[in-house]
């Protein structure tokens, strides 16, 4: 019979154990809205499932200025978090929209980051902020930049015996907006056509760049980051044109693919319009977070 | 190997005997003959088997059964009265045909009753975003957001809820 053992260690320092004595034998399971479905098509057949539900280490979100989202934190939790609506819209604008409320209570956004799909609505965002993945393994903590996270498709830099425990996001500069849009044919449910997320900082006349952060889903192999783009729109005016010019570089950055959801040649030209919506999008609400 | 489980379905607890791969969905239609909530797709797409786990909605379906352990599930079947009488949601449903070949109905009614448990006057939009991973083969979503709108005033002017 095709079965597996489920185990419900209550520490960290329990589930890191088990992830030791049961090494390539065993799965981190958080909601298991991947793994399941996974291991229901037959794509995976681990002997040992170790979930990681009932860690409460892993299940927080804690606001100081900076942000911490525990990895194993119900998605639902951070869509439903007023400090986050508040301080990081950009955040709860991918995970409101982020499969169904019943695929949020379960998913987790580490199990949405460690996945890794190109497609991972909870990545472009954290990108743009500059999060930080926090690792937890044998050998003690380690963090790593999110933009170094990522590997490939399904491939991260956490090691077999290593979990991720939780995201740090950096108090944000003053006079800075940020917004994530995911293009899809319908909001909910559907994986994003192209995900795009914007991040400005303005200086005091809320007019002109001073730092600019964008990231882009499904338009590589791993969700990434537009460095030339950001490096064209410091120092610049915002508006419509510049942001256009902008979209036109991040486009060149990416290489995106033709899909069933979607053309390589549509998927450009998305990204073009998408990052003069977010860039706008940034500037209102940059304008409303200084007007508070 | 077999293991027992102990959780509460609709305010009885129930003592199963499970094997850890089976999802929530399996046991709560083939050990326990709850066979409200309705195996669709079986991966988490179309809500057909959603239940309430400690109030939230979740997708039996891929839901690990070893996780409800100690938790409180609650299935269309609990909305019940205790004199047999419907739920709110369900006297709307009927009356404002949110019901078609009834398939999706059991899964759309549960993510209806956490939205009202949470939010009692939604509006249209709020309606749709927490029913937007329940899908209706027979398309009746008109209906079905008016049959939700009708259930709201229905629990605002009694007053009374389905047992937990
Ligand atoms: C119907 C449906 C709709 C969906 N829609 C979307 C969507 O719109 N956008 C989107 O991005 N995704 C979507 N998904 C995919 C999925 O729901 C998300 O990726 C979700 O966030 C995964 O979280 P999880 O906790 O369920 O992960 P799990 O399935 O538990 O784990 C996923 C992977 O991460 C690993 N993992 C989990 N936690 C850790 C940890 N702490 N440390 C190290 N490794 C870990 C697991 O071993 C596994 O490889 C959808 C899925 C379904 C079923
Ligand atoms: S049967 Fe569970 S979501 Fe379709
Ligand atoms: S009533 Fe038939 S599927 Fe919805």
């Amino acid at each position: 019979m095709r079965t597996f053992e489920y185990l419900k260690p209550t520490s960290l320092k329990e589930a890191l154990e088990l992830l030791e004595r049961y090494g390539e034998k065993a799965k981190l399971v958080a909601g298991g809205t991947d793994v399941m479905v996974l291991w229901k098509k037959r794509a995976i057949s681990p002997e040992y499932l170790i979930s990681l539900r009932n860690v409460p280490e892993l299940n927080f979100v804690a606001y100081d200025g900076g942000l911490k989202i525990g990895a194993a934190t119900p998605l639902r939790t951070i869509e439903l978090s007023p400090e986050i609506r508040e301080h990081f819209p950009v955040i709860t604008d991918a995970v409101s929209n982020l499969g169904s409320v019943q695929v949020r209570n379960s998913g987790t956004m580490g199990g949405n980051i460690c996945n890794a799909a190109p497609s991972a609505d909870s990545a472009p965002p954290m990108l743009v902020l500059g999060a930080k993945v926090a690792i937890s393994g044998p050998d003690g903590e380690r963090s790593v930049p999110i933009t170094e996270f990522f590997r490939g498709p399904s491939k991260t830099v956490v090691g077999p015996r290593e979990i991720v425990t939780h995201f740090s996001v950096p108090r944000p500069q003053p006079n800075t907006g940020a917004a994530y849009w995911k293009h899809t044919r319908r909001k909910a449910m559907d994986l994003p056509i192209l995900g795009v997320a914007c991040l400005i900082s303005f200086q005091d006349d809320m007019k002109t760049c001073s730092a600019a952060s964008i990231a882009l889903g499904v338009a590589a192999p791993t969700p990434m980051r537009a460095y030339k783009a950001e490096a064209f729109l410091a120092g610049k005016i915002i508006d419509e044109a510049t942001l256009d010019e902008a979209g036109a570089i991040a486009a060149s950055e990416g290489s995106p693919r033709t899909t069933i959801r979607g053309s390589a040649w549509y998927r450009t030209e998305m990204i073009r319009v998408l990052v003069k919506r977010t860039g706008m999008m940034c500037r209102d609400r940059a304008k409303g977070a200084a007007g508070r | 190997m077999k293991r027992t489980i102990r959780f509460t379905v609709n305010g009885n607890v129930a003592e199963v005997e499970v094997l850890p791969h089976w999802n929530l969905l399996r046991v709560l239609r083939e050990e326990l003959w709850l066979t409200g909530a309705k195996q669709g797709c079986g991966e988490g797409e179309c809500g057909a088997c959603t239940v309430l786990v400690d109030g939230a909605p979740v997708n039996a379906c891929i839901y690990p059964v070893l996780e409800v352990e100690g938790k409180n599930v609650l299935t269309i079947e609990g909305l019940m009265g205790e004199d047999g009488r419907l739920h709110p949601l369900q006297e709307a449903f009927l009356e404002k045909a949110g019901v078609q070949c009834g398939f999706c109905t059991p899964g759309m009614i549960m993510s209806a009753k956490a939205l009202l448990d949470m939010n009692p006057d939604p509006t249209e939009a709020e309606i749709r975003h927490a029913i937007a991973g329940n899908m209706c083969r027979c398309t009746g979503y008109v209906q079905i957001v008016e049959s939700i709108r009708r259930a709201a005033e229905l629990l605002a002017g009694d007053g009374s809820s389905g047992k937990e």
